[in-house]
């Protein structure tokens, strides 16, 4: 009797715990909504009255009058869509060939991509950077999406995720005298789909919300992503009279990808496990 | 002529070949290049004089890049325990298939798919002292407001604070997808020896995850000796340096001062010291763990 009277206080104990921190946790994002729903002209001589009315639309009318944010969007779309196919193509690809075919320096070549993954983008940006102007790739679209394949972390998820499939499968195939892109494209990439949802649920997210390569990269107005475009409107922060206006602005820029979130959790939260396991 | 085996085995090569290009390409030949262009004294505009490692003695003896050295070291150790810990205690709370916890996992994953410059934003406005939220809550109180931004002491806490919040979402679903592995036949056997809470975590639960704990260290470790985005918006590495971490160090030198043969070799020191934690942790955590 008493034992289930303890686990019912300690059930109320960890829900009040999971509210507070709850709450905590989202506080900032309420605060900025509240603020983003207020005139500049009130942000500007006090911020007390945030919960309380006047309310106003005025800022979101503003942002939709402003060109510039929807043009960072669509880029910000144009190259997180972009790069996260080209990764799925050439790690699936990749995947395949270290984990069933055969050729010279194979185990070699993929302990040379393993040890990528330790190479971080601020050892590599000023030579890239330097290669990318000689190219006169900067400010295009090739030159904000290519940098994003090379990573080799799909290349590793891949190939783990060929070499648990039964060997048996292409076997059976190879008898049927399939040729080995066949067998790859219709016997075993139909059976890589939830690494292939991982992987691209993980790249969209990196691609959408990466910050320094298109800050270096993109330097014209026009081709800023839009966490570039959001950084820039920031730098003059501390002369800023639009207070309201810019919180507007990081809710707007919340709301593709938490809307992108809130429709994918059960598969995000799928991928982030799945990934976990390996 | 070809072999028909040596035909076979190009043809296998060309699966991979794509992915090595670019890999080449984009990352192999910018580090190696990198490191070449560290022994050089170069600008953008032409000049580049082979300096040796005089590029390496120069930062040793710079100021700047000392102080954004410490600066990243405290960053770290500020933010990675509490990165290590707080989604631990979350998960723990978290791991049970109800509606409510699914609810709340959603809650505390969603600040992870922001990005960094949306998060300074909506931090600025509740760490700053002037009007911002923490501010306001203090003031009801009749506290005074903390200078979050502008005191030497405290801007790398803050910048922690902020990193925390961002980043907590990811260790959380690694302990969580760590906890389902623990076979539950173990918990029933503790239940039934009427193990308290405390003992089971401590004796079953945690030995159990230990693989996880050293991985959410590790990587949270090379995360955030990246930090670059978090003080870049909110403090340009002020007040006095004092939140200038490495990379933005190499951002400045090598993108403002157009000193790239310094910058690279700064990056290679990021590079070496990112390399040296990551395996120092791995190889302590093997000899801890008895080779587990």
């Amino acid at each position: 009797m008493s034992h289930s009277r303890n686990q019912k206080w300690r059930e109320v104990g960890v829900l009040i715990s999971l509210i507070v921190m709850g709450l905590i946790m989202v506080s900032p994002l309420i605060w900025t909504v509240m603020l983003s729903l207020k005139s500049n002209g009130e942000l500007l001589r006090s911020t007390t009255n945030a919960f309380h009315p006047p309310y106003t639309g005025e800022n979101y009318a503003a942002i939709m009058a402003n060109s510039g944010v929807f043009r960072w969007l669509l880029n910000s779309a144009f190259v997180s869509i972009l790069q996260t196919l080209g990764v799925l193509i050439l790690s699936s690809l990749a995947g395949y060939g270290f984990a069933r075919l055969e050729f010279p320096y194979r185990n070699q070549l993929f302990l040379i991509v393993l040890f990528g993954l330790a190479i971080p983008e601020q050892a590599v940006i000023i030579t890239r950077h330097q290669m990318f102007a000689d190219l006169h790739l900067h400010n295009t679209y090739p030159g904000l999406i290519l940098p994003g394949l090379a990573a080799p972390f799909g290349v590793f998820l891949m190939t783990q995720y060929f070499k648990a499939i039964p060997k048996e499968l292409d076997e059976a195939a190879m008898l049927d005298n399939a040729s080995r892109f066949k067998i790859f494209w219709k016997v075993l990439l139909p059976l890589t789909l939830p690494a292939q949802a991982t992987l691209g649920i993980f790249t969209f997210l990196a691609s959408w919300n990466d910050y320094w390569w298109p800050l270096i990269s993109a330097t014209r107005a026009d081709m800023f992503t839009l966490t570039v475009g959001i950084a820039s409107s920031q730098i003059n922060f501390a002369q800023t009279s639009g207070l309201g206006y810019l919180m507007t602005q990081a809710v707007f820029a919340s709301l593709p990808i938490l809307i992108v979130y809130a429709i994918f959790q059960k598969y995000i939260v799928r991928a982030v496990a799945g990934a976990a396991v390996r | 002529m070809l072999s028909a085996k040596a035909k076979t085995q190009f043809g296998n090569f060309l699966f991979v070949a794509p992915y090595l290009f670019v890999f080449a390409w984009l990352l192999v030949w910018p580090l190696m290049s990198g490191m070449g262009l560290s022994l050089f004294k170069a600008d953008l505009f032409g000049g580049a004089t082979f300096v040796g490692f005089e590029n390496y003695a120069r930062l040793m003896s710079d100021p700047v890049f000392l102080q954004a050295v410490g600066n990243t070291f405290l960053f770290v150790l500020l933010c990675v325990p509490p990165l290590a810990i707080i989604p631990l205690l979350l998960a723990l709370l978290l791991n049970r298939s109800t509606r409510t916890a699914a609810f709340f996992r959603g809650v505390f994953f969603s600040s992870s798919v922001l990005s960094v410059t949306i998060v300074t934003l909506i931090w600025r406005m509740v760490l700053i002292p002037d009007g911002g939220f923490v501010a306001n809550i203090l003031a009801v109180f009749g506290l005074p407001p903390i200078p979050f931004f502008s005191d030497p002491g405290i801007v790398m806490g803050s910048m922690a604070i902020i990193t925390v919040w961002w980043c907590l979402g990811l260790p959380m679903m690694l302990y969580l997808s760590a906890l389902q592995q623990v076979p539950q036949d173990i918990y029933e056997a503790a239940a039934l020896d009427n193990s308290r809470w405390w003992t089971t975590l401590t004796r079953i639960t945690l030995p159990s995850i230990s693989r996880t704990v050293v991985l959410v260290v590790i990587m949270q470790c090379v995360l955030q000796f990246q930090l670059f985005g978090q003080p870049q918006l909110i403090t340009q590495g002020g007040p006095n340096g004092a939140s200038r971490p490495i990379v933005l160090f190499i951002f400045e030198v090598g993108f403002r001062r157009w000193d790239i043969g310094y910058a690279a070799a700064a990056s290679q020191i990021l590079f070496a010291i990112i390399l040296l934690v990551t395996l120092g942790q791995y190889l302590l955590s093997r000899k801890r763990t008895g080779d587990a």
